[in-house]
């Protein structure tokens, strides 16, 4: 058995995985993990990631858990072109200060503002107060601020003049609220820029094929009640 | 002006840092930016780190933040022994992988516990409610099962039999509740053997000198509290309500 990719292209990290294989023309199976169903609470997947999340790789008898893990891992094992994760050492160091500080900020944000702005109310038939999606929306607002005056400022992508690791995990945690219908774009001519660079650099088809699952989530039909109690924890998470 | 390390001991990632550099023997000139006085939302300070946070390294023209990103470029540029982020595809995934899930498995909740037995009592003279203390311990102790399942496992060390950056990493962030009283140790022989085998590895007198400020927050009169920060700690006790 070769490398096999646990994903769910509902959730942010696992696009960022997935569009970083695609494009690195990297072999390997996807194993799909529904997160609203549940799955990934499932037992055996607990043998493939005991923290029970995506994404998760399993390659031979090696597992491993964790997109930012896995994004190197990758990059390393199959030698992926310098700039993904650049071996200067200024360079790569950007790039690990961006995704390490992204876990507990734009992550964050962008999970809330898609779930309080449209999974709950459409999905979930449950009512977010305004007051809880203002703040949300305005935390996440913030961190775009910071995305932009910090990270991207003057520079093509996130960490220099060419793509790396870190703009794809910032553009597909960004397409979360845009799924959600929130147009983080709008106002901001220099992150879009960006956007456009980032898709025209991964390629438009394969970043429409990562994004097809979350566009379409409006859509869902909503949830029957055995999936909502099986959301309902996370639902309290997600309701800060 | 050599390479600068902007830090107060009293945080987590700032230890980690430290320990590191004082281990390997690294050059650098202490910052000390007080998290207690608020410096670290100082103009001067935002002008090193407009994040605000700590801690962060100043390398010449350059700047870093973000602990685990410093760890990283200080292994590299001072060519440190090679244990700490292992050559090996492997290990040194394992290392990547604990370093992304402690942001938010470990370094986040410990530093709540830390505020609800200690800080926020202080700052406002109120206790969180009980059944919301209850409700992070929890998500604590299920945390700290999982990183012996599966990180710690049988082994010595995360990585197997020599320290890393992630055992530090760990100790330090499992260190910040011992400030509000709280060890999430004893209810496992195994943690407390690994945690007294990395810090004996670390060094005593080191480990020791790197914990003191946290020690000592107890004793921290916070009268002389900036009103706006204890605004600010009185909306937080409001959100654990």
């Amino acid at each position: 058995m070769g490398l096999e990719l646990y994903l769910d292209l509902l959730s942010q990290p696992c696009r960022a995985v997935y569009i970083f294989a695609k494009k690195n023309r990297i072999p390997f199976e996807l194993r799909t993990v529904e997160l609203l169903k549940g799955q990934h609470r499932s037992d055996a997947f607990a043998q493939v990631n005991p923290l029970r999340k995506v994404p998760a790789l399993k390659d031979g008898e090696f597992t491993l858990a964790e997109s930012v893990a896995i994004l190197l891992y990758l990059s390393r094992k199959y030698k992926a072109p310098d700039h993904w994760y650049p071996e200067d050492l200024q360079a790569r160091a950007r790039v690990d200060e961006y995704l390490a500080w992204q876990h507990t900020a734009l992550r964050s944000s962008c999970t809330r503002a898609m779930w309080q702005k449209m999974m709950f109310p459409v999905f979930l038939g449950e009512r977010v107060p305004p007051e809880t999606l203002a703040s949300t929306l305005a935390e996440l607002d913030s961190c775009l601020q910071l995305l932009e005056d910090k990270f991207l400022k003057d520079q093509d992508f996130l960490t220099g003049p060419h793509i790396s690791v870190a703009d794809l995990v910032a553009i597909t945690e960004l397409m979360h609220p845009v799924s959600a219908g929130c147009q983080i774009f709008k106002s901001r001519p220099k992150l879009a820029a960006w956007y456009k660079r980032v898709e025209a650099a991964v390629g438009e088809d394969l970043f429409q094929e990562a994004h097809a699952v979350v566009m379409k989530a409006k859509d869902l039909p909503p949830a029957d009640t055995a999936m909502k109690e099986m959301l309902k924890p996370l639902v309290q998470v997600l309701l800060r | 002006m050599g390479m600068e390390l902007y830090l107060d001991l009293l945080s987590a990632s700032c230890r980690a840092v430290y320990i590191f550099v004082k281990k390997n023997n690294i050059p650098f000139d202490f910052q000390f930016v007080d998290l207690l006085q608020g410096h670290h939302h100082s103009k001067e300070y935002m002008e090193i780190n407009p994040l605000k946070k700590l801690p962060s390294l100043k390398d010449g023209n350059f700047i870093l933040s973000e602990s685990v990103a410093i760890l990283l470029y200080l292994c590299r540029k001072y060519s440190a022994p090679s244990h700490w982020y292992p050559p090996d595809l492997h290990m040194r995934a394992r290392v990547d992988e604990f370093m992304a899930w402690q942001h938010t498995a470990i370094q986040l909740p410990m530093s709540k516990i830390l505020w609800i037995k200690l800080l926020i009592p202080m700052i406002t003279g109120e206790e969180v409610p009980a059944g919301k203390t209850k409700e992070i311990l929890d998500e604590v102790n299920k945390n700290m099962q999982l990183f012996e399942e599966k990180f710690l496992q049988d082994k010595m060390f995360i990585t197997g039999d020599n320290i890393s950056l992630a055992d530090v990493v760990a100790l330090v962030e499992m260190m910040q509740p011992m400030a509000g009283n709280h060890n999430v140790f004893h209810n496992s022989p195994k943690l407390a053997e690994w945690r007294t085998r990395v810090e004996l590895t670390i060094g005593s007198g080191l480990f020791l000198e790197a914990h003191e400020r946290l020690k000592k927050l107890t004793e921290w009169d916070c009268s002389t509290l900036d009103p706006t920060v204890k605004e600010r700690v009185s909306k937080l006790l409001q959100k654990f309500k």
